[in-house]
């Protein structure tokens, strides 16, 4: 028989300890965020990445190793931006009704979004590898890290910019939407998923049922104009 | 459901072919949407196949995030520096961007006079 130490040698270079436990610990997270009664802040992803950083600081285990695991999760991401088209697809007479001004608010909400980034950031003497990683923050995940790539960000950072970015754009959208008596719930719904993607749209949907239905239009169609504008905003910054 | 995911990667395959066949800056898995979309509009039947699955995926996008989110770990020193200048950057563009947005999306509405939901 083997000691414990000899199987947990054997585990932690096996991918099957560390996709269990990447999985696991979301579970926590989400199961968290369900009895908080799914308050904004209380994110499963940001929940799960500190669990998971935590234990790999504890056990020394360095992330590439972690990352042989972890690979068959953040595989799927290719996927599932593929499968942002249902979505898009489901809501298309919507879109169709409302096109004129979701091209507006569109163009408006992503260029302001990057430059304003990009500026804030450049202002305050980000430069670098730093800067080029903060332009597709409002975009979904999937998408964000692969302009990131790209336009020589780095995936990882971006990563986090732009879950920092979907939980604060959930944690500010209702006040400040309602501070500029902007009613709409079309408008509301559409800005909220454009600036902060997934979880603003989840956010939307929380609080109704349109605003939620518009802002995956937004996430679905932002990802696309980012992935095109974004390149070519960067250029301006360097 | 199988069949489904194949679809899902077929129309990535597909869009990762034509993205770097095509030297393009829009990202593989993004032009997959876009075609998976169109194919949508002409055959609606497979839109219907292909959704329960589609939204199953995307009801657990965020749990995707987590393996990238644990590689801050080794980017950590490099927010250090920059983490209130990033920090301030991320809250003035995010609330910038959704007021906005929801503004130009409203005096659109009012201008062409499109149905107020």
């Amino acid at each position: 028989m083997n000691s414990l130490p000899e199987i947990w040698t054997y585990l932690a270079q096996e991918p099957l300890l560390w996709l269990t436990a990447t999985l696991v610990a979301y579970g926590f997270g989400d199961a968290l965020f369900g009895w908080s009664g799914r308050r904004p802040y209380v994110n499963p992803v940001l929940i799960a990445v500190v669990l998971l950083a935590g234990l790999l600081w504890a056990a020394g285990v360095p992330y590439a190793t972690y990352f042989e695991g972890a690979q068959f999760v953040h595989f799927m991401l290719g996927p599932a931006t593929v499968a942002l088209a249902a979505p898009l697809y489901a809501n298309l007479g919507k879109i169709k009704a409302s096109a004129i001004p979701m091209i507006g608010a569109l163009v408006a909400g992503s260029v302001t979004a990057i430059i304003s980034a990009l500026g804030i950031a450049y202002a305050l003497g980000v430069r670098g590898e730093v800067l080029l990683s903060l332009a597709p923050k409002s975009v979904t995940a999937p998408v964000a890290l692969g302009v990131s790539e790209a336009i020589g960000g780095s995936p990882t950072l971006t990563a986090v910019l732009v879950i920092l970015t979907g939980i604060m754009g959930a944690v500010m959208a209702t006040p400040l939407l309602n501070l500029l008596r902007i009613k709409n719930w079309q408008a509301r719904g559409f800005a909220v998923g454009v600036a902060s993607h997934g979880i603003g749209t989840a956010r939307a949907f929380q609080v109704n049922e349109t605003a939620g239905a518009f802002a995956g239009i937004g996430m679905g169609l932002n990802a696309v104009l980012t992935a095109i504008i974004a390149p070519i905003i960067v250029r301006f910054f360097m | 459901m199988i069949v489904h995911l194949a679809v899902l990667l077929a129309f990535q395959l597909a869009g990762e072919t034509l993205s770097r066949g095509l030297g393009l800056i829009v990202p593989g898995p993004v032009i997959g949407m876009v075609l998976l979309l169109g194919f949508f509009m002409v055959f609606p039947r497979l839109a219907a196949l292909v959704q329960p699955t589609a939204l199953g995926l995307l009801s657990h996008l965020s749990l995707l995030f987590v393996p990238a989110g644990v590689g801050i770990v080794g980017h950590l020193d490099k927010l250090g520096s920059d983490g209130v200048a990033i920090l301030l950057a991320l809250a003035g563009s995010t609330a910038l961007a959704i007021a906005v947005g929801a503004l130009v999306f409203v005096g659109l509405a009012r201008l062409v006079g499109t149905p107020n939901e």
